[in-house]
């Protein structure tokens, strides 16, 4: 990340580098009597992209909104570039850049015209090494809108909007870019487009990212790390891989035996061998059918979402244990195995 | 300073950016043609009691609806950039609110000076009986011009703060100002009016401001036609400055306490609330 330039101001640098980009310690959040956060820990790293998951209604745009310092929280200790956003100063947004979901504004103005008056207000917090605002040109063909630099600002597609909201975004040459929801309501073209734009800001700006999103296969793509946030809380917390494997650990073993289907949640794949050895050795009704599971990533994200959306779900379970299920039409499992 | 330079810098561009566009272009000329016309109409009208035409005793009244309305413009403004996000940019942006609110009173400058070049300088012409060639008369023009637009922007950051819904403003705003302002003395003595009404009236810039620019216009004798028989120079300045110090004082602190609660939500909120209308 922008390895060499920093050597300037070292001392302001190297103070807020050594803490995290963004520090959360039990924020909680309550609207009245709903609690929307309930202690909720987080810690961003420089340069890390990291993605906040969660169905609708999570507390995602609450958190975020918090750490821009947009919104005063009910508890918890909040620290973005080493400051409380609620304490924040014109010098401390100076270091941000916010992209939110339905910015529709300075529609009448024309996209490189907006670009280069937005940039004018970061000017005289240039430093040497680290410019700022970054140049005009260099920034519409990084998003793409070279194109459209003398079209107005609302004649733009939904995706071309997008793209120079990040552009507004990036024109300070933030240290902390928040995006929340980028690509709600884009078309898949627009958003496969708008993921590629990410990737090169990632691996070019150095940028710390923390996105928004409702999608498991954005954050997946996108971020370093996926943080999953439910019920007010992250539930889950590492890269896609690992957490693939966190929750892959989670095996459902399923079986019949004399007309009855049971269900048994196992920990690991040790336990799991365990388990059906024992199941099939064991003196009783001949099990007649088997299915051994593991639960992706996926699944256990769907079952949050539809948990919260209010349908009843049988949640995977973490404690290895063994239910009964009530007796199901099994004409279609009965031939397969 | 930078922030008054930025926020020059941001009205110019966004007053620009409306009047290249067909409808706002339209809308500058066809409202502003209108009182033109209503002028070029009423010429070779006199008042006879005072020995003056009847358009130079309109031209002041027209100056101070142009500037009223101009101004009602700076609340429409703000209340549909709060929805459409303008206001939360400017609050992500260092140093954006200050410009913000710059840039809004340069429009709203420019909104009235547009009008003033297309109606007053024409209509200057249309005048018989005024000196328009006389250094006091363009003094007086601008300075109560000038004050006026302070004065009313007061209340129009007041309206625009405090009236979240831009249609609101579009509709009950425009309508209680136009209410205002044929009650106002624009156009006819404000005494034919019952009593109560003349003192709502003169609670509001509008008032003063036609007063002083027809005190400007019209020759001595003219007084007579007005309340108590003179032009009330000293308390029309004290009530325009009294407004204009309102809004100076109190503009920012609503300003602010309104910036504060804006969030990204907020505008998402809104922005789905106009498209369910759509």
């Amino acid at each position: 990340m922008g390895v060499g330039m920093e050597v300037v101001s070292e001392s302001v640098a190297s103070a807020v580098r050594t803490r995290a980009a963004v520090r959360v310690r039990g924020l909680r959040m309550s609207y009245g009597e709903q609690e929307v956060l309930r202690g909720l820990d987080l810690e961003i790293g420089h340069g890390e992209v990291v993605a906040l998951l969660g169905p609708n209604g999570a507390g995602k745009s609450t958190t975020i909104e918090i750490l821009e310092g947009f919104r005063t929280s009910s508890g918890g200790e909040v620290e973005v570039l080493g400051v409380d956003p609620v304490r924040g100063d014109e010098d401390w947004r100076a270091d941000l850049g916010i992209v939110l979901q339905s910015w529709r504004d300075h529609a009448k103005w024309r996209v490189a015209e907006l670009l280069e008056h937005l940039g004018e207000y970061y000017a005289p917090y240039s430093e040497p090494g680290r410019p700022r605002p970054v140049a005009v040109a260099e920034l519409l063909d990084q998003v793409g809108l070279r194109e459209q630099a003398r079209h107005r600002v609302g004649a733009l597609s939904g995706g071309q909007r997008r793209r120079l909201d990040v552009a507004i975004g990036l024109i300070g040459r933030p240290r902390l870019l928040f995006l929340d929801e980028p690509t709600a309501g884009l078309d898949p073209h627009a958003r496969q487009e708008f993921h590629e734009l990410l990737h090169r800001l990632a691996d070019v700006d150095g940028v710390t990212i923390l996105i928004t999103t409702h999608d498991l296969a954005e954050a997946e793509k996108l971020a370093d790390r996926i943080l999953i946030l439910d019920g007010g809380v992250i539930v889950a917390a590492g890269s896609a891989a690992a957490l693939s494997r966190e929750v892959a650990g989670r095996t459902e073993v399923r079986w019949c035996a004399d007309g009855e289907r049971s269900v048994h949640a196992a920990e690991d794949d040790a336990a799991v061998v365990a388990f059906v050895r024992g199941l099939l050795t064991a003196p009783g009704p001949a099990v007649t059918e088997l299915e051994v599971r593991r639960s992706s990533l996926e699944d256990t994200y769907l079952a949050m979402v539809r948990h919260r959306e209010g349908e009843p779900v049988s949640e995977p379970a973490s404690e290895p244990s063994t239910q009964r299920l009530r007796e199901a039409p099994s004409s279609r499992s009965e031939g397969e195995r | 300073m930078r922030g008054l330079r930025l926020g020059l810098r941001r009205g110019w561009i966004t007053w620009r950016a409306v009047n290249t566009t067909r409808e706002g272009l339209f809308q500058t000329i066809v409202w502003n043609l209108a009182p033109l016309i209503v002028l070029i109409l009423l010429r070779d009208e006199t008042i006879d009691a005072v020995g003056v035409s009847l358009t130079a005793s309109m031209l002041p009244g027209m100056m101070a609806i142009l500037v009223v309305f101009g101004v009602m413009g700076i609340a429409y403004y703000l209340a549909n950039e709060r929805e459409d996000g303008t206001l939360l940019r400017a609050k992500a942006t260092p140093g954006g609110m200050r410009a913000y609110v710059v840039g809004l009173v340069v429009v709203a400058a420019l909104d009235v000076a547009a009008g003033l070049v297309i109606v007053a300088v024409p209509g200057m012409f249309l005048l018989s009986g005024v000196a328009v060639a006389s250094v006091a008369l363009w003094l007086g023009l601008l300075g109560y011009l000038a004050l006026g637009l302070l004065a009313c922007l007061s209340v129009g950051l007041l309206i625009g703060s405090v009236v979240a819904n831009p249609r609101t403003i579009a509709g009950v705003g425009m309508l209680a100002t136009t209410g205002l302002a044929v009650v106002s003395g624009l156009f006819f003595p404000v005494q034919v009016l019952w009593g109560w009404v003349q003192v709502l009236v003169q609670l509001f810039p509008m008032y003063w401001l036609g007063l002083g620019l027809r005190s400007v216009f019209l020759p001595a004798e003219a007084a007579a036609l007005e309340v108590g028989g003179t032009w009330r120079t000293l308390e029309g300045l004290l009530v325009l400055g009294g407004w204009a110090a309102v809004g100076l004082l109190l503009g920012p602190v609503l300003l602010r306490r309104m910036a504060r609660r804006e969030s990204g939500s907020k505008v998402e909120a809104r922005r789905a609330e106009a498209l369910q209308r759509a």
